[in-house]
């Protein structure tokens, strides 16, 4: 390993753009409720050489899919950077640790360690909820894993440690907005190397979150990648204003509602976010996620001005994943 | 305490079907006052069975007794009722799992739940009752401000508030507070929110529900 590659942490690729300071984009890939692969292989086709990486939900709204290291897996075998998953609501720390060995094996480095949303919300109503360890230990326990080369218990991991580049997410429109920023920086000093917000629509308020942020410098420390969402009709954005945890103001609404073409007008909002997200400091990329609409993605990267996603160069070049390299280890 | 309610009658029908004597057992404990199988309950109990059985012709003939006792959780109390046990093919308990179990391991008999014990709570308002403790033997309240996250937040966050926090409420329902909107409120009322800022560290779940049940010995009061 070259002196400049030993100053990464993992061979992601999303770390090394990001580390180089470019605008990173990642989109977001739902796993279908089915045992094909063809939906998830043909998006990460799509999205392989207008992304940086691409996440891949665990069992998102509580509902049962193919599962977030599989799907990473497709994505890899088809070109792309995964971006695995995970959340607290369905295994324990056990079932845990051992996943992100598994995932690690087979060529997955970038992992979002994320709460989960209720099981009273998806097609599993009865089930019980885990919540072994919440976001921030599982945040913490990557970390460790990754650096300190230790399982959660404190055991040793002798050989092959799991070096994951460490996502978290964020969301600046839930409560109590003081706290927020407090809670981010939770998360950064428990190991997050990057940050995947709730999706944008009320700027203002992000950008005040933003201005928080920068203000205790946890810019430097964290990338931040805005949530970006294209709608298709005022309909969705009604649904999404009434989401917990989702704030769409209605001027945004109206508009949607007086468009004609309102998919082109939801394409339009999507670019016009991106293109205000850029001018806040502290923004390090955006994530789209273009749920059930994984075709907007490569339209929206274009017309937002993020194409061609930059190479990753000489000097950060030395540890990355050679092309077409074996998932398997 | 801990707090129950009643199942509803035709489950109860159902548990005691085919049997010709039933003897109902009343705890004067934690049932007593969240008003789920005290006295009243038991005597309640008895006379709507006994009207259903009347009108339905379902266990024609069958015949009901009432007991309740100081506590269903101590075996001294148990054996109060060894008489009338042995004369009855069924027990109705009105008390927690516990009372329940407890009239199981002494007598040889069908003894079927009446209750569903649902948590350990207190009084929200007359006729309401909420959960509070989680019950998990390891207890932080110290550290949120005497509020549980354990049990009040729907996903058990130890590092809260998740992202599902809107306006005080929980993500799950509107009726719901937001644990960490309230460790939050409090925590910053008391000067201490930086408290918050402190990883709290997974937990350790050997001293809860481990797969066992757990024992508590008090070595100098043991005979």
């Amino acid at each position: 390993m070259s002196p400049a590659a030993a100053a990464f942490k993992t061979d992601s690729k999303l770390e090394r753009i990001l580390s180089q300071g470019d605008f990173a984009v990642t989109a977001e890939i739902g796993p279908p409720k089915s045992a094909s692969s063809k939906g998830v292989r043909s998006n990460a086709a799509m999205m392989k050489d207008v992304t940086d990486g691409q996440n891949l939900t665990d069992n998102q709204t509580a509902i049962v899919r193919l599962s977030s290291l599989a799907a990473s897996v497709h994505v890899k075998e088809a070109g792309g950077e995964p971006i695995m998953q995970m959340v607290c609501r369905d295994r324990n720390r056990i079932a845990m640790q051992s996943d992100i060995l598994g995932a690690y094996s087979l060529g997955i480095r970038n992992l979002v360690c994320l709460s989960g949303d209720h099981q009273s919300f998806g097609n599993q109503q009865t089930a019980k909820n885990v919540y072994d360890i919440d976001s921030i230990q599982l945040i913490n326990m990557v970390r460790r894993m990754r650096d300190d080369h230790v399982l959660l218990s404190g055991e040793e991991i002798k050989v092959a440690p799991p070096k994951m580049y460490i996502g978290a997410a964020a969301n600046p429109f839930a409560d109590p907005f003081e706290f927020r920023v407090l809670r981010l920086e939770k998360k950064i000093n428990a190991g997050a190397d990057f940050i995947q917000t709730q999706c944008v629509f009320d700027l203002e308020r992000f950008a005040r979150f933003m201005e928080l942020v920068v203000k205790r410098g946890l810019d430097k420390r964290v990338h931040i990648l805005a949530g970006v969402t294209p709608a298709k009709s005022d309909k969705a954005l009604r649904y999404m204003k009434t989401v917990p945890g989702m704030m769409v103001p209605d001027s945004l609404i109206e508009r949607m509602a007086k468009a004609e073409n309102k998919e082109e007008e939801g394409l339009n909002i999507a670019v016009e976010t991106i293109k205000a997200m850029r001018q806040i400091p502290g923004v390090h990329g955006v994530h789209i996620m273009a749920i059930a609409w994984e075709s907007a993605v490569p339209v929206i990267a274009e017309r937002a001005g993020l194409l061609p996603r930059p190479a990753i160069r000489e000097e950060t070049a030395q540890a990355a994943p050679a092309e077409g390299k074996k998932t398997a280890d | 305490m801990i707090v129950a309610e009643q199942k509803p009658i035709a489950e109860i029908d159902r548990l005691l079907e085919g049997a010709k004597k039933v003897l109902i057992v009343g705890c004067r404990e934690c049932v007593t006052v969240c008003q789920a199988g005290g006295e009243k309950e038991v005597n309640t109990m008895a006379s709507a069975l006994r009207l259903l059985w009347a009108t339905s012709g379902r266990n024609p003939g069958a015949e009901i007794l009432t007991e309740t006792l100081e506590r269903q959780c101590e075996p001294e109390y148990i054996e109060q009722i060894v008489k009338v046990a042995g004369e009855v093919d069924a027990i109705l308990s009105l008390a927690c799992g516990v009372g329940v179990q407890y009239l199981a391991e002494r007598y040889p008999v069908w003894v079927v739940p009446g209750l569903n014990t649902k948590f350990a709570g207190g009084a929200l308002e007359q006729g309401v009752w909420t959960e509070k403790c989680g019950l998990c033997g390891d207890c932080i309240l110290y550290k949120t401000g005497g509020i549980c996250p354990v049990i009040r937040c729907s996903k058990s966050i130890l590092n809260g508030p998740c992202g599902g926090s809107h306006n005080g409420k929980c993500e799950v329902n509107e009726e719901t507070d937001c644990a960490w909107q309230l460790i939050y409120d409090r925590m910053t009322k008391l000067g201490k929110v930086d408290r918050l800022l402190e990883i709290e560290p997974p937990k350790d779940w050997s001293k809860s529900r481990d797969g066992g049940p757990r024992k508590v010995v008090k070595e100098e009061i043991r005979i």
